[in-house]
């Protein structure tokens, strides 16, 4: 660093731009630190975009957020409203919150225009998480040594949910009031302290009148500072670790195969940070959201027909409405215990998460892996997995539906009644209807692989010999379509080694081992295997006829070849 | 012609043929078809006789022939004018399909024909009678109060601005944004298929008409652009998922497009 200082005067920068960032280095020495991010290379895939669309909401959620925050009062205390806001309200008795949701939609120059595109950009915050959690699953992205990131990466999903349900609630109305109220009973339903706990949430009798202060310091201060610390957490170590790359030729464990960030992906991502905020802002400017004057202020005794939470609290709505009550409460020793409540609203939620954060550890045990990976499965390549994952989008899509019970019955002429019943069912047989059929579709695409890297693709071209033997003449893959097939591994159940040892002695943790090993059987004892060089030798030679139109396009998989080379 | 023929064979030419016989279609069935007709509303002495005789034709079939119901339909005796007006002007009786409730569909019977109906019914037993344009006019009511009533009393079934909704074993109640102001005012006055009565008593004729007031207050739009049907979150959150990520995606195929 000391010579850069004492470099000389012919040396010196000579524009603004060079002025300014020789003064900054000279000062902080940040020269170092850009010169290694410029250079840093990402691999490209738009896929790895759905993490910055979730980023980018984000930063759209600060930047309205904060622009709200100047004109809503949090406040329960009770006022007649006479203002802007729209004729049906005007008079009613309604909470400061409510009324100032109100002025700063009607009153406030692009108040309203900013509610919607901050809820707008709530929902879509959401919607991102979950879909590059997917991509993040199926390509198997959170194993070693990801799994850490992947764990910060399920607490941020679970902070997203706790900032949206803060902040639905905050303008104090029925839709949100009536959550606030199922909230209060699943609170209650919790054994013994559960009532305790009611109170001490609620400051007393539910809805009492510190809820709402209560709901915004998580809202805006809490709940976004916990986010964004892990935001950079989540980034911090997705540098470190550096992004992980679709299989593909030349791509290994041990590089990254890509641009650099310095030009192309910082336009890249700046760009795709202008569409994001535009749509966010186009939606907001056109689709109205949350209209909370069309349900009216909080008031504990109404509830709407299409009574819902956001969609991402669907799937508890859904798991509610789902479990009969009838026979589901009970009395023990004078404690009631509301099973009705506590599985749909504890138990279920409890569980999906329970697999969200375990999975990336099961799957190494039973895989028996402690390598490091870099580079991506393709689903199809991991059946269980991909089959698993399906399962569980499967489980949560039927809740969400249920939670929309209602609505499919009115649009599409249902019974509402045997519509749920047909989830209540489908809540248990669909996962595993899924499991199966995508774990089925996962080895037919495998052998479909091994069949094309043995035999090639069809040219629909017949040749006809001059013994009268007609044949179609395979067109063998070319080495980038081969490296994708066959370079996977196809994980096998774990071995394990006998109940007894040499001296007939019982061995110790063996019962804890068979248990692992039967999970890892289910895992992998279908699979199929790559082909072998030894395979794809074999399938060559054995017919002659194939080596004529082998030789004919093998000069072009040599040139195909070289040109992937020089575009990278 | 030339030109023409030289496109026949484009990519597009069956889609323009289509939207062209299409187009032509609708074309010549709105010049042919038949107009609605109008029928003027001057009432006679005679109405009941007329209307005994339509119902001796469309109704008693289900109603009995005096219309002291059967075990199909209820009895008419004493369900006013006010309620043969509803059902038969909003196309819901005569019935023409067994169902979870009667549905709604283009009225069989004209305004005079309707009239003669419910004076024949009216004539049976005393009823509730038609409200008049002045009773229904939602101009005169408070939309604001119209709100707390309705949010009390309708919103539970009816959604909180009238989108309507679910009930049990298929039967719903019907979004109210093109149900006329008689016909809103004479539901809540019969209290019609599952819906509970609210007599002036319960909710007073003034009252009634400030629910109307709020009610038309709905059919503005959203101060906030599209309305997405005022369904609440789960239209919101299919049209973030559909149109917001939707297009973020495809962007985001785009940006990645130039990929190795």
């Amino acid at each position: 660093m000391s010579t850069e200082t004492t470099a000389s005067s012919n040396d010196a920068p000579k524009t603004a731009a060079g002025k300014t960032a020789d003064y900054l280095d000279q000062r902080t020495s940040v020269g170092g630190a850009v010169k290694e991010f410029a250079r840093k290379v990402f691999p490209d895939h738009w896929s790895f975009m759905l993490g910055e669309i979730a980023l980018f909401s984000f930063v759209v959620l600060l930047l309205t957020g904060v622009f709200l925050t100047m004109f809503f009062d949090p406040s329960m205390a009770l006022e007649e409203y006479h203002g802007a806001g729209p004729e049906t309200m005007q008079g009613q008795l309604m909470s400061v919150a409510f009324a100032s949701t109100l002025d700063l939609s009607f009153e406030v120059r692009g108040g309203l225009l900013m509610r919607q595109i901050h809820h707008w950009a709530a929902l879509i915050f959401m919607a991102a998480i979950v879909v590059h959690m997917m991509r993040v699953f199926f390509t198997g992205a959170f194993r070693k040594p990801r799994e850490i990131n992947w764990l910060v990466g399920t607490v941020l999903l679970i902070l997203g949910l706790a900032a949206g349900f803060s902040g639905y609630s905050l303008p104090d109305d029925v839709l949100s009031g009536n959550g606030l109220r199922i909230t209060d009973g699943v609170i209650k339903s919790i054994p013994v302290i559960g009532s305790y706990m009611s109170y001490f949430v609620f400051g007393g009798e539910f809805p009492g009148e510190h809820i709402i202060p209560r709901l915004f310091t998580v809202h805006i201060l809490l709940v976004p500072a916990l986010i964004l610390a892990l935001i950079g957490v989540h980034l911090f170590l997705m540098v470190l670790h550096k992004h992980t790359q679709f299989p593909g030729g030349g791509r290994t464990d041990k590089n990254v195969v890509g641009y650099p960030l310095f030009p192309v992906y910082i336009a890249k991502m700046g760009g795709n940070f202008f569409i994001v905020f535009g749509i966010l802002a186009l939606m907001g400017a056109t689709m109205s959201i949350n209209n909370v004057w069309n349900y009216g202020p909080y008031d504990p005794s109404p509830v709407g027909a299409g009574a819902q939470p956001d969609w991402y609290m669907l799937f508890l709505e859904g798991s509610l409405r789902l479990m009969p009550g009838a026979g589901t409460e009970w009395v023990l020793f004078g404690y009631t215990l509301s099973l009705n409540v506590l599985i749909p609203a504890v138990v279920i939620p409890g569980l999906l998460f329970t697999f969200l954060f375990a999975y990336p550890f099961v799957e190494a045990k039973v895989t028996g892996d402690k390598r490091e990976h870099h580079v991506l499965d393709r689903p199809r390549n991991v059946p269980v997995r991909t089959g698993l994952g399906v399962a569980f989008l499967t489980a949560f899509i039927i809740l969400a539906l249920a939670g929309s019970n209602d609505l499919i019955a009115t649009h599409f002429g249902m019974s509402l009644n045997q519509i749920t019943w047909a989830f209540r069912i489908l809540f248990f047989a669909g996962p595993v209807i899924a499991f199966w059929i995508t774990k089925r579709i996962c080895l037919g695409l495998q052998r479909k692989d091994r069949e094309l890297v043995l035999h090639g693709h069809e040219t629909g071209r017949i040749v006809r010999f001059a013994n009268g033997e007609y044949i179609e003449v395979h067109r063998p893959l070319d080495e980038q379509e081969r490296w994708l097939r066959v370079n996977y591994t196809a994980h096998k159940p774990l071995e394990i080694e006998p109940a007894t040892d040499a001296r007939g002695v019982k061995r110790p943790g063996y019962k804890a081992e068979k248990r692992w090993q039967r999970l890892s059987r289910f895992f992998y004892e279908d699979r199929v295997e790559p082909v072998t060089p030894a395979e794809l030798a074999a399938a060559h030679s054995h017919g002659e006829h194939d080596e004529i139109a082998a030789a004919q396009t093998s000069p072009e998989v040599t040139s195909g070849a070289t040109n992937v080379e020089q575009e990278r | 012609m030339k030109a023409l023929a030289a496109r026949r064979h484009h990519r597009a030419a069956p889609v323009v043929l289509m939207l062209l016989a299409l187009l032509l279609t609708g074309g010549v069935y709105a010049v042919l078809a038949p107009s609605s007709a109008t029928a003027d509303t001057a009432s006679t002495a005679n109405d009941v006789e007329e209307g005994e005789r339509l119902f001796q034709a469309n109704c008693a079939t289900c109603h009995g022939p005096n219309a002291e119901g059967t075990s199909e339909a209820p009895s008419l005796v004493g369900v006013g004018a006010a309620s043969v007006d509803f059902q038969v002007s909003t196309g819901r009786m005569p019935m023409q399909m067994n169902g979870p409730q009667a549905a709604p569909k283009p009225p069989q019977m004209d305004e005079e024909q309707t009239a003669q109906l419910a004076a024949y019914v009216a004539s049976l037993g005393a009823g509730p009678a038609i409200p008049t344009d002045e009773q229904v006019d939602g101009a005169e009511g408070d939309p604001s109060n119209g709100a707390l009533l309705f949010r009390t009393n309708c919103a539970m079934c009816h959604n909180a601005v009238g989108a309507g909704g679910a009930l049990s074993e298929g039967k719903w109640a019907p979004p109210l944004y093109d149900v006329s102001e008689r016909n809103i005012y004479q539901a809540m006055l019969t209290g019609p298929q599952s819906m509970p009565v609210f007599n002036d008593a319960n909710i007073t004729p003034d009252e009634k008409r400030d629910i109307i007031a709020y009610l038309i207050e709905q059919r503005d739009g959203s101060a906030g652009g599209l309305s997405l049907g005022s369904l609440g979150p789960v239209s919101e959150g299919v049209w973030a998922w559909v149109v917001g990520l939707g297009l973020m995606i495809g962007a985001a195929v785009w940006i990645g497009a130039k990929s190795s």
